[in-house]
């Protein structure tokens, strides 16, 4: 918790002063441990003395913020509209029956977590899917099950896509 | 000199455009005569990655260039100068011509390189600033007034008009927002925009600073677009290091400071004061107005927000004149719109059209029809806001008023279009599971209405459907419609109301033949596979979850209690050997 504080302490320094700040001091702290801990978010509400009921209260309306850890990737899968209509619900019986777990839940290895999203942005290429920052079109169950198989030859090698 | 140019925005890199770049890297690393650059989507989604090659005074446009053909391409082409046919989709010395396509807020993506303020300018970019600063502020607003631009966003409010009431509101602190929140699913060509031409719209929100009087800012851009946040990043430091953002702006009394706030996933933050609570650091939940913004906004100031379009039209009227948009469109649509193509069509992507060109135009002619020659059945319009237009109104004219006549909207500009293997029961439930889920909670029709309309549609499609369902539907529907609080639940029912009003046949045939007549609903289809079976083995592949089973050269089975019913085996069987009922 020591080193969690001295990161928490860097990211609340950065926003001090600043006005409406709440929601990137949020992203910032996920961005660095994964989600928000409940100690995170006390220690956020200390500084910025704020009810810690009312961090979570604004937390919890957001679909971006996680309270549980999340896998080394998260997988998005979009169902936005084109996505819906393009056969999303294929990949997702695909990931959930490859990877075991459900929607918002976590690989056993710590790997992947599988979260739904709204719309990617890339709706010509439908069904997409999103795997950290990077983006892939046009998949079939084919396409998206080599991919998954090569994020666990990387982890095999030592790497990180 | 020749340049090779890669379109590396999502949509691109999504269909593997960075592979094609390292290729183009890998290749010319020993030649000083080669640049590559980076551009953003030129609107032809459904080819990508797309790559142009500008040698000998002309420029080559070529499409789904992956690894093999950019080795291709830069051998044959590149070093021997003889062009690609098969990959090759235009070629010319001036502007691309787009069949019908008039490119306004288009005018730059996917032809300059987002990066590079230089390439901007070098198009005339932030000429309408100066030409603004060189004008008084009630001047600016009257060119914005004169073009006839609406907003872009959904509404269709006259952007001139809610300038002016910024303007007149009196008050020493003021701001602009833009609104990148893009939250209707299947739309994207706000992100296309901020990613390919992100300058635009910054100059967009300097011009409506100066002529409202507000010198600071925001861009409200959603999480899941990061190369959009990124872009823009770097666009406000150009921007800033040329003096074009920042204190008294090219010399004059103007300055101006601008923000980004990323979103943080509430389709509800797209709505004005929902968005600006979400600013200021709260759940982002609508008000009642008025007060409307331009009177009390962010952190009760006056505040004018727009949308992305709306803004990077702005920068092109400023530049060009009123008469250079408002020759364009309808007596009461005015310009040029983008839509973005999605779904069962051939070529999705992005299209700007000026608007009052029909509906069949931009879908058949320009989106060149439906994909695998399927039958049209309907495009869905304005997302969860929106509706469903049927085939016998195809021609209809793209305009606010034809299209809100027939029940969908020009909403920020998604088309999604859908054929006879979807079924319109389930677009509708599809949409009120997305109002629902995103419904904020504050007001009772919209919370609790759509959650009851959502479970009237759900047992329709699961096969539970009652006579009498039909009729509460449309009573919920109106009442929702009319008692909610913000445009969310206001327009929620209207995907249904729509799909009602032209697909009712389907709603009954869930509801008295216990059918789905597309063959969607999962509850009510089986699939079975029979004699004609050879045992290629094909099914079992395609099966995401492993419910086929059977040897090679044997009839294969499938096992019913683990059967997803997604289609997937009678889409690959060549023969005819599963039964879909
Ligand atoms: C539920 C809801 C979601 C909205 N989402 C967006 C959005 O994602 N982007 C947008 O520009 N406007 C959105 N709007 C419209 C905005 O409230 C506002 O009208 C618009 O940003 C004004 O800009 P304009 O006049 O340039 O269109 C939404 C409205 C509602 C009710
Ligand atoms: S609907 Fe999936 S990317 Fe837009």
């Amino acid at each position: 918790m020591e080193t969690n504080k001295a990161k928490l302490d860097q990211i609340l320094k950065e926003y001090s002063g600043i006005k409406g700040a709440l929601i990137p001091i949020l992203q910032k702290t996920q961005e660095s441990f994964g989600y928000l801990s409940q100690e995170s978010m006390g220690y956020i509400a200390n500084s910025l003395k704020m009810s810690a009921a009312d961090i979570y209260g604004v937390a919890t309306f957001y679909t971006q913020f996680r309270f549980t850890p999340v896998g080394k990737y998260v997988i998005k899968v979009c169902h936005g509209t084109a996505c819906h209509v393009g056969g999303i619900k294929i990949l997702d019986a695909m990931l959930e029956s490859k990877l075991d777990i459900k929607p918002g839940e976590t690989t056993k290895d710590g790997l992947f977590s599988i979260q739904q999203v709204a719309c990617l942005g890339c709706c010509s290429l439908a069904p997409v899917v999103m795997i950290s920052d990077k983006t892939y079109g046009k998949l079939t169950n084919d396409k998206l099950g080599k991919i998954i198989d090569q994020y666990y030859t990387a982890e095999k090698e030592g790497k990180t896509l | 000199m020749i340049e090779i140019k890669i379109g590396t925005a999502t949509c691109g890199n999504a269909a593997g455009a960075q592979k094609t770049l390292e290729k183009f890297q890998i290749l010319s690393k020993e030649n000083n005569n080669i640049l590559i650059s980076e551009t953003g989507c030129i609107g032809m989604c459904y080819q990508e990655p797309i790559v142009e090659i500008f040698a000998s005074g002309k420029k080559f446009l070529y499409a789904n260039v992956d690894e093999k053909v950019a080795e291709k391409i830069f051998t044959d082409h590149v070093v021997h100068n003889n062009p690609v046919p098969e990959n090759l989709i235009a070629e010319t010395e001036n502007e691309y011509q787009f069949n019908k396509q008039k490119r306004i807020v288009l005018r730059n993506t996917g032809i300059i390189n987002p990066e590079k303020l230089e390439e901007y300018i070098a198009r005339g970019g932030y000429e309408g600033l100066k030409k603004s600063l060189a004008m008084t502020p009630a001047d600016v607003v009257k060119v914005v007034t004169d073009s006839g631009l609406r907003g872009r966003g959904g509404a269709g409010f006259s952007t001139g008009m809610k300038w002016k009431f910024a303007s007149d509101s009196k008050n020493d602190k003021k701001y602009v927002i833009c609104n990148a929140d893009e939250g209707d699913p299947g739309a994207f060509m706000d992100r296309s925009v901020l990613e390919g031409d992100p300058h635009a719209v910054i100059e967009g929100i300097l011009i409506c600073g100066y002529a409202i009087g507000a010198n600071e800012g925001y861009v409200y851009c959603r999480a899941e677009y990061p190369l959009a946040i990124k872009r823009l990043l770097e666009a406000i430091k150009q921007a800033e290091e040329k003096n074009l953002l920042g204190k008294n702006i090219l010399g004059t009394n103007f300055s101006f400071e601008l923000h980004i706030k990323e979103g943080a996933g509430a389709f509800v933050c797209g709505e004005e004061t929902a968005l600006m609570a979400s600013i200021e650091g709260k759940r982002g939940m609508p008000r009642l107005r008025p007060p409307f913004p331009a009177v009390s906004g962010l952190w009760a100031k006056p505040t004018n927000i727009n949308n992305v379009e709306t803004l990077a039209c702005v920068s092109y009227i400023l530049a060009n004149g009123a008469e250079s948009f408002n020759k364009y469109g309808t007596e009461k649509s005015k310009g040029t719109k983008v839509f973005a193509l999605a779904g069962k069509i051939k070529n999705g992507g992005l299209v700007e059209v000026p608007m009052g060109i029909s509906l069949k135009e931009v879908i058949f002619e320009i989106g060149g029809g439906i994909k695998d020659n399927k039958k049209f059945k309907a495009v869905q319009m304005g997302g969860p806001s929106g509706g469903c237009i049927p085939e016998s109104l195809i021609n209809t004219p793209v305009d606010y008023e034809s299209l809100m006549a027939t029940g969908a909207i020009v909403g920020s500009g998604g088309m999604v279009v859908v054929d006879e293997d979807t079924c319109m029961v389930d677009v509708a439930r599809y949409f009120l599971n997305f109002t629902q889920t995103e419904s904020c909670g504050k007001c009772t029709f919209c919370r609790i209405g759509t959650k009851r309309m959502l479970e009237i549609l759900t047992r329709i499609c699961d096969g539970k459907g009652e006579d009498s369902d039909v009729e509460k539907l449309l009573d919920l529907a109106n009442k929702v419609k009319n008692a909610s609080l913000c445009g969310l639940g206001q327009t929620a029912p209207n995907p249904i109301l729509t799909t009602l009003k032209y697909f009712k046949d389907e709603y009954i045939a869930h509801i008295r033949d216990k059918k789905c007549p597309a063959g969607v609903c999962t509850a009510l289809i089986r699939f079975d596979i029979n004699d004609k079976c050879i045992g290629c083995g094909a099914c079992k592949r395609a099966c995401p979850v492993a419910a086929i089973t059977g040897t090679v050269k044997q009839k294969h089975i499938l096992v019913q209690d683990l059967c997803i019913k997604c289609g997937s085996c009678y889409n690959v069987c060549k023969f005819s050997a599963v039964d879909k009922g």
